[in-house]
């Protein structure tokens, strides 16, 4: 027998996709499906999520057949200060205010980059919070509080 | 006749002092990003989407629709000064708009692709506004059955232009569809979904899916790449084309025009398909197959004629039927939404001004990027010096704002991120997000249609079949999947994104 030899990237894939699908499918299950004449809300749900269960074995079976390449090398370093800026801003953005909360989200987010330097950072988030606020909260008239409660005196 | 009469009110609407501001600022928001490479116009248009709800329906419109065609113009600036698409449609016009740059025609190069797509974008102007009033009679005579079947011809399209493995990309639009219907079912009220948090019982934020899935994860896939990204940038002299080169434009432009129109109404991504298309037609009726991918004109004049055409004319399905045909189509459709415009064969007669307002702006705003485009290149040159990691903190912000301000609904902004991840690992995946997010615009027009039908049918699915309109769309369907799934179609279909990427 030949070494088992596989498409990561597409079993992943498949995978991932029949996981989703079984997911969709047993909360489907717990709503009223209906009929085919009046369906419930459980029905097209249950129906699709069928479908993205079978093509992800599709995905799976193919994947076992041929050899494909690896994975690229993933952004730890970009998804761990990218993806944690919104949910900061998200969290804060009604406490703080949108002044700072856009500030420190701004300020995250320059770190994803290897090239950033702290000094830079500050500069570039208050740079570009002044602009955000005179734009978006005194231009545009969005009804931002520009400090919020938590840094009221 | 009732097409001047109507393009004179088109004109009328658009050129009031107002619209034209808001549709120069869309051409050039749209040309600034479509020259920063690493944020799209889908993204952007995304953004901005929220902070569009204090303007007029017409002027947030015009001024989105400037962007999408802008963001093609800059694209291909950028694609022949450093060999580098901004967007993936002038991808293409790299091969040999680069070349002419290193023989030192860029600006001769860069002025064939404006005037190109000025003439593309003349025409298929006027081809919307033939082609949208009949195609609108049509429409109003759909019932859930053709709607349906429609959206099904829609969902096929999307998935035979996407790149890589079709079972993927049918798989996506499943995910996208089953994401869609996150939220409060319309018949019972029922809560779909939602892992009991309140805060998504009115669905999904489709602002969050576009901004993660577009924007947040191309920031990360784009700071994988930090270290090697160099910019090698081919100087502009002298704008005019010579009169040899005038000479060989002509013919390809006008070729590109006429599949770019054709392959825009398509829905799926027009714009892409058609620059290709039009490439590989050039190159088969040249006389000198031999000068493409050396700075041939017919390779620039083409492609960026058909990719224009394509922008436009992708309009045609938005317009008359309500169906996006590609991702920035399905945002335009939120923002009607949140405008108050249901989107469909009604807004032509409903509201007249609207629909021939957008149509009259495109050439305007065609005929803004062709006069400032051209003596502002220098400036666009420069940004294009502007580093990558002071970009994205910036866009990341302005991704934050932009969802913040459509609900005030801080759960949006963690589906942002979470979508943002999701966008990620399946780009890692090999998979590509535009049939997700047609299939998550669509998810809930596709149920509420095939409920009603099946309800007026007293479950009777041969409905579908019966029916003509819908039948002859649901076999267009069928068509393009069989054709996609042909053993030759698909060689041939990976041999053209394989020439892409």
């Amino acid at each position: 027998m030949k070494s088992i030899s596989f498409d990561t990237t597409n079993a992943i894939c498949g995978a991932l996709f029949v996981a989703t699908g079984a997911f969709f499918a047993i909360q489907s299950l717990g709503l009223d499906l209906g009929t085919t004449v009046r369906m419930g809300p459980g029905y097209f749900p249950l129906v699709l999520a069928g479908v993205l269960v079978l093509l992800g074995a599709i995905i799976f079976i193919q994947a076992l057949r041929v050899e494909g390449e690896p994975i690229d090398p993933f952004a730890w370093r970009g998804m761990l200060f990218i993806l944690p800026a919104p949910v900061f801003f998200g969290l804060t953005v009604r406490g703080l205010g949108f002044a700072p909360s856009l500030f420190f989200t701004a300020f995250i987010a320059c770190f994803a980059s290897q090239k950033m330097n702290l000094f830079f950072a500050i500069i570039l988030s208050l740079l570009l919070t002044i602009f955000s606020v005179a734009v978006f909260s005194y231009g545009l008239g969005l009804p931002f509080e520009r400090f919020g409660p938590w840094v009221r005196f | 006749m009732d097409l001047f009469s109507n393009l004179a009110l088109g004109f009328a609407t658009a050129g009031t002092p107002e619209n034209l501001f808001f549709c120069l600022i869309g051409v050039l928001l749209g040309t600034l990003i479509g020259v920063l490479p690493g944020i799209g116009a889908t993204a952007t248009i995304a953004m901005l989407l929220p902070i569009t709800f204090q303007l007029e329906p017409v002027s947030s419109l015009i001024m989105l629709a400037g962007i999408y065609y802008g963001a093609q113009y800059g694209g291909s600036t950028t694609a022949i000064l450093i060999n580098m698409p901004g967007e993936s449609s002038s991808a293409v016009t790299a091969i040999d708009g680069y070349q002419m740059a290193r023989k030192g025609r860029a600006g001769a190069a860069l002025a064939i692709a404006a005037l190109g797509s000025f003439f593309a974008g003349t025409v298929s102007t006027f081809l919307v506004a033939i082609f949208a009033p009949p195609l609108t009679a049509i429409a109003l005579q759909f019932g859930s059955a053709e709607y349906f079947s429609l959206m099904i011809v829609g969902l096929v399209s999307s998935i035979a232009l996407a790149h890589g493995s079709v079972v993927k990309a049918l798989a996506m639009v499943a995910l996208g569809l089953l994401l869609g219907l996150v939220g409060t079912d319309i018949y019972t009220g029922t809560p779909r979904f939602t892992l009991g948090i309140r805060e998504y019982a009115d669905g999904l934020n489709f602002v969050a899916l576009a901004v993660g899935v577009f924007g947040v994860a191309e920031i990360m896939r784009n700071l994988e790449g930090e270290s090697t990204r160099t910019v090698l940038m081919a100087k502009v002299s002298g704008l005019l084309p010579s009169r040899q080169e005038f000479k060989e434009m002509i013919a390809p432009v006008i070729r590109g025009t006429a599949i770019g129109s054709a392959l825009g109404i398509l829905p799926g991504g027009g714009a892409i398909l058609a620059s290709f298309a039009s490439y590989t037609v050039e190159k088969r009726m040249s006389k000198t197959p031999e000068e493409f991918g050396k700075g041939a004109v017919a390779g620039v004049a083409g492609p960026e004629s058909a990719n224009n055409a394509g922008a436009q004319t992708s309009f045609i399905p938005l317009l008359t039927l309500g169906i996006p045909a590609n991702p920035v189509m399905a945002l335009m459709i939120g923002a009607m939404i949140i405008q108050g415009i249901v989107p469909g064969p009604n807004v032509a007669t409903e509201q007249p001004a609207l629909f021939w307002g957008i149509i009259a702006s495109m050439w305007i705003g065609n005929l803004m990027l062709v006069i400032l485009n051209l003596p502002l290149i220098g400036l666009w040159v420069k940004l294009l010096t502007v580093p990558y990691y002071v970009l994205f903190p910036v866009i990341m912000a302005f991704c934050s704002i932009g969802v913040y301000s459509v609900n005030a609904n801080v759960y949006d902004l963690y589906a942002v991120a979470f979508f943002g991840l999701i966008g990620y690992v399946l780009a890692k995946l090999r998979c590509e997000p535009a049939p997700l997010l047609l299939g998550f615009v669509l998810g809930p027009l596709l149920e509420e249609n095939l409920r009603r039908a099946m309800i007026l049918s007293r479950g009777d699915p041969t409905t579908f079949v019966t029916r003509p309109i819908s039948a002859i769309l649901l076999a267009i369907a069928v068509a393009v999947l069989i054709v996609v799934f042909l053993p030759s179609v698909k060689k041939k279909r990976e041999e053209v994104f394989v020439e892409e990427a």
